[in-house]
């Protein structure tokens, strides 16, 4: 993931899971008091083979049987991994643990993250600040993002759904979904809230999809984050001279921001509109198709899509690297010390599978009621955009059952490329056919 | 029932509006929630609960 230059996208994440033993120049960065033992946990954890749609094994072991437990990161540094969902939900809402990437021990998945918060040109945005500043700020997005509003969305988010899938179908019967239709509709559909050019597609997605990969360098990612800045930067200039009816203009219309806090916030909103909803869109469409039962279901009770995404979205739970936080006095949480200064992750993906909270909950169940699962994270950093999300994977996957009755993969299951690679989970393509 | 919503801790994720719309609202200026119905009728107690337990912020608190 690091110091390993053009040749790390060539090599196979696997090959990249390095043990601190065979990195003996960064064992200076493991944490002091808890040398990890040579069974530790570590983050990213690996998924078994043959069960894409499940969290590593070990981290659910850790949930079963010890489920606040220490965790070695890539770099060889350790911190607690929390997988209950009473616990995580616990760190998450609790101010005594800082979202402050500035602070020490704050724990990284990648060494991008890493550069990009600490390094000497840091940018910060409040999903990694606390309140009242973090307030301050995610309250000028707030209303933008408010149920009525999205809501309102319907009817311009099922146009551009009925187009994408009008081209992917025109006299074809096979395409990759990611490429024509989960990758475009939200990317269009955040372009035209933001006010940002969506011939520009290419070079933001690029550029995001460097910032989100487990195997980029510091550099690289710290390259990929300084162009979308200064893309952001020239936007907000264009904006100030001829204001339109996005939310990047009325943002800069405020005046309460300086440049770069403008810029880092755009580059926020841009990424985090367009990966996340693109990846459940995909990854839930797969989901349905390896489990006939629920898609059945689902085809016949349309009724059933509201709830059918909240279940996709507690099921697959993309963001499943863990969320970071670091504690700012000594917690106890599950009987287990948690000091000032040391750092946790939150892994959402185990805390959805709980069985305390969603009985069979290695199961696909359309018909559950999964509104308590936390896909969207928890406490005051939950997911701005979940209305929109919601909205955006509603339509899209009724719209999907509903237009291509024969849906299916266009390749063996085994070749389907998952991001295990990605701080955002899902898969690079999906070949389908109808 | 009576509901109490602390507009200062809301983050405005909007989960109490989609649990019980007929209940909770969002500010037009912020997207803060607003209480439509501070003492709502029996049939929507348990909507209400429901966006009590998954308010990501703590901010909708419940006396019976």
């Amino acid at each position: 993931m690091h110091a390993r230059g053009n040749g790390a996208a060539s090599r196979s994440w696997k090959d990249s899971r390095m043990t601190t033993a065979q990195r003996p120049h960064e064992a200076h960065l493991a944490h002091p008091d808890a040398p990890a033992p040579a069974d530790a946990l570590t983050v990213p954890a690996t998924r078994a083979t043959g069960c894409p749609f499940d969290p590593a094994p070990t981290v659910e072991r850790a949930r079963r049987e010890e489920p606040v437990t220490r965790a070695t990161l890539w770099d060889g540094s350790s911190c607690w991994l929390v997988t209950r969902h009473e616990d995580v939900r616990t760190v998450l809402g609790d101010p005594r643990f800082s979202a402050d990437a500035a602070r020490p021990g704050f724990p990284f998945l990648t060494a991008g993250l890493r550069e990009l918060a600490t390094g000497t040109r840091a940018s910060r945005t409040f999903i990694r600040q606390d309140d009242p500043e973090h307030a301050r700020l995610r309250r000028m997005l707030t209303a933008e993002f408010m149920v009525k509003k999205v809501e309102a969305m319907r009817p311009e988010v099922q146009r551009l759904t009925d187009e994408l899938l009008d081209a992917m179908t025109d006299g074809r019967n096979s395409a990759d979904l990611v490429a024509e239709f989960a990758l475009p509709l939200p990317s269009l559909v955040i372009c035209l809230l933001l006010g940002v050019p969506y011939d520009d597609h290419a070079f933001f997605q690029q550029r995001s999809a460097v910032l989100l990969s487990l195997r980029s360098t510091a550099e690289e990612a710290r390259a990929a984050s300084d162009e979308l800045l200064a893309y952001m930067t020239q936007l907000a200039e264009a904006k100030r001279e001829r204001p339109d009816d996005g939310i990047f203009s009325r943002l800069v219309a405020r005046g309460e921001l300086d440049s770069q806090e403008i810029a880092s916030m755009g580059r926020l909103l841009l990424i985090a509109g367009h990966e996340t909803t693109a990846n459940m869109t995909a990854l839930s469409t797969l989901a349905l198709l390896r489990n006939p039962g629920q898609q059945a279901r689902l085809r016949s009770e349309p009724s059933l899509i509201k709830g059918a995404v909240e279940e996709l979205l507690r099921y697959l739970t993309i963001v499943h690297n863990g969320v970071p936080r670091v504690a700012v006095e000594d917690v106890t949480l599950g009987g287990t010390t948690i000091r000032a200064g040391e750092g946790v992750l939150c892994a959402l993906n185990a805390a959805n599978r709980d069985e305390a909270v969603f009985p069979g909950g290695d199961t696909l169940d359309v018909g559950r009621d999964a509104r308590r699962h936390i896909a969207f994270g928890f406490g005051v950093h939950q997911c701005l955009g979940q209305p929109l999300a919601r909205v955006e994977l509603q339509i899209a996957l009724e719209t999907l059952l509903r237009r291509l009755p024969e849906l299916r993969l266009a390749v063996p299951f085994e070749e389907i490329p998952f991001r295990h690679d990605m701080g955002i989970y899902g898969v690079h393509a999906l070949p389908v056919a109808w | 029932m009576r509901i109490h919503a602390d507009q200062e801790k809301c983050c405005g994720a909007g989960s109490c509006v989609l649990a019980a719309p007929d209940v909770f609202d969002q500010r037009d200026e912020d997207g803060i929630v607003v209480v439509l119905d501070a003492e709502p009728p029996a049939a929507l107690h348990d909507a209400v609960r429901e966006a009590a337990a998954i308010c990501p912020a703590a901010a909708i608190s419940v006396t019976d």
